[in-house]
């Protein structure tokens, strides 16, 4: 009987379909959202070195060109390592609603050392050409490459971070309301940081390694 | 009363990454597909950018439609972003994004574009003249 009235509540000319809610959402939908909204105006702010990387690519003032820097096999592994990653970490949402610590705390490794090891391949790479005087002050080409591909760099650090810090809220709190939320944001930003690495092997490495 | 009122919302509107109940099998098998797609429009990108086999010029685009496609994949895939009628908050956030990514984009490969033809160094003016 409950729920035939609140049917008729939330669909008062009798439509079939739900015209007016109740009440706000709850608080998982609302935090998710705006967790979304984020995620968004981070791609936005990445757009604009993207757009700086594109205008630049070409400004190389006698320096090396994108060919001659970029090993391509190096790429492909560190685009497995985050796509395995992105894998891992979908196992790992689905074993924190089905509260299943050990699938849980293995997922969750996994995906912390494939992230790991995407970062150490970066900045291996990173490093490789400081050493050879190709720096982000070399030309206006390697600070767009430097700023694009750092920036991505960073916010994997900051999952990688964010990551230790579920596991350790996990161990210490169990799967509660709000570290389910906090899991839920986690899970759609490390997928997010995997778009736009897609943007950033093709546009950056595939096409700017051609140009 | 209340609990099935929090109960209707919660079919009427769904939150990003989440999805709708499925079983577990279900659910694991989205993530498989997703994986192996990627993978597979990964491949086919990197195998494209270092071929002779296709027309040269048409690299380029093609590089770039895979990658979309492989947005795609991880939107739906991974994200849950979907079409269905309880998604509709979270794309009208995605398709706002976009906007703004395609004018910044666009609108700066554009306007540079044409500022390099219009405005070259002083020397390729002076071998102009």
């Amino acid at each position: 009987m409950a729920m035939t009235a609140t049917v008729e509540h939330a669909d008062p000319h009798h439509l079939g379909r739900a015209v007016e809610h109740a009440g706000p959402a709850p608080k998982h939908i609302v935090t998710a959202y705006g967790f979304w909204i984020f995620l968004l105006s981070d791609i936005v702010m990445f757009s604009c070195f993207f757009a700086a990387y594109a205008v630049l690519v070409h400004q190389v003032a006698d320096g090396p060109k994108g060919a001659e820097i970029f090993d391509l096999r190096n790429v492909a592994v560190e685009t497995i390592c985050l796509l395995l990653s992105s894998f891992a970490c979908g196992m790992a949402s689905i074993a924190a609603d089905l509260r299943n610590r050990l699938w849980f705390y293995l997922s969750m490794t996994v995906t912390c050392v494939l992230g790991l090891a995407f970062l150490a391949m970066e900045f291996r790479e990173f490093a490789d050409l400081v050493s050879r005087g190709y720096g982000p002050s070399r030309s206006a080409f390697l600070t767009a490459f430097f700023s694009l591909v750092g920036c991505h760099g960073l916010h994997v650090s900051a999952g990688v971070l964010w990551l230790l810090t579920m596991m350790a809220q996990v161990f210490a709190k169990g799967f509660r309301a709000d570290i389910m939320r906090r899991m839920t944001c986690f899970a759609l930003f490390w997928h997010a940081l995997d778009i736009i690495w897609v943007a950033v092997f093709s546009v950056v490495y595939l096409l700017g390694g051609a140009a | 009363m209340s609990e099935s009122s929090g109960h209707f919302d919660e079919r009427a509107d769904i939150a990003p990454g989440a999805e709708e109940e499925h079983s577990l099998r279900a659910r694991v098998l989205g993530y498989v597909v997703g994986l192996v797609l990627a993978l597979l429009l990964t491949a086919t990108s990197f195998f494209i950018a270092g071929t002779d086999l296709v027309w040269q010029p048409s690299i380029p685009v093609a590089i770039v439609v895979l990658a979309i496609a492989q947005m795609g994949v991880h939107l739906v895939f991974f994200l849950h972003i979907t079409t269905g009628p309880d998604n509709t908050n979270n794309v009208l956030a995605l398709a706002f994004g976009l906007l703004i990514v395609f004018l910044v984009v666009g609108g700066s490969i554009w306007i540079m574009g044409h500022l390099n033809q219009n405005m070259p160094p002083m020397e390729q003016i002076m071998k102009m003249q």
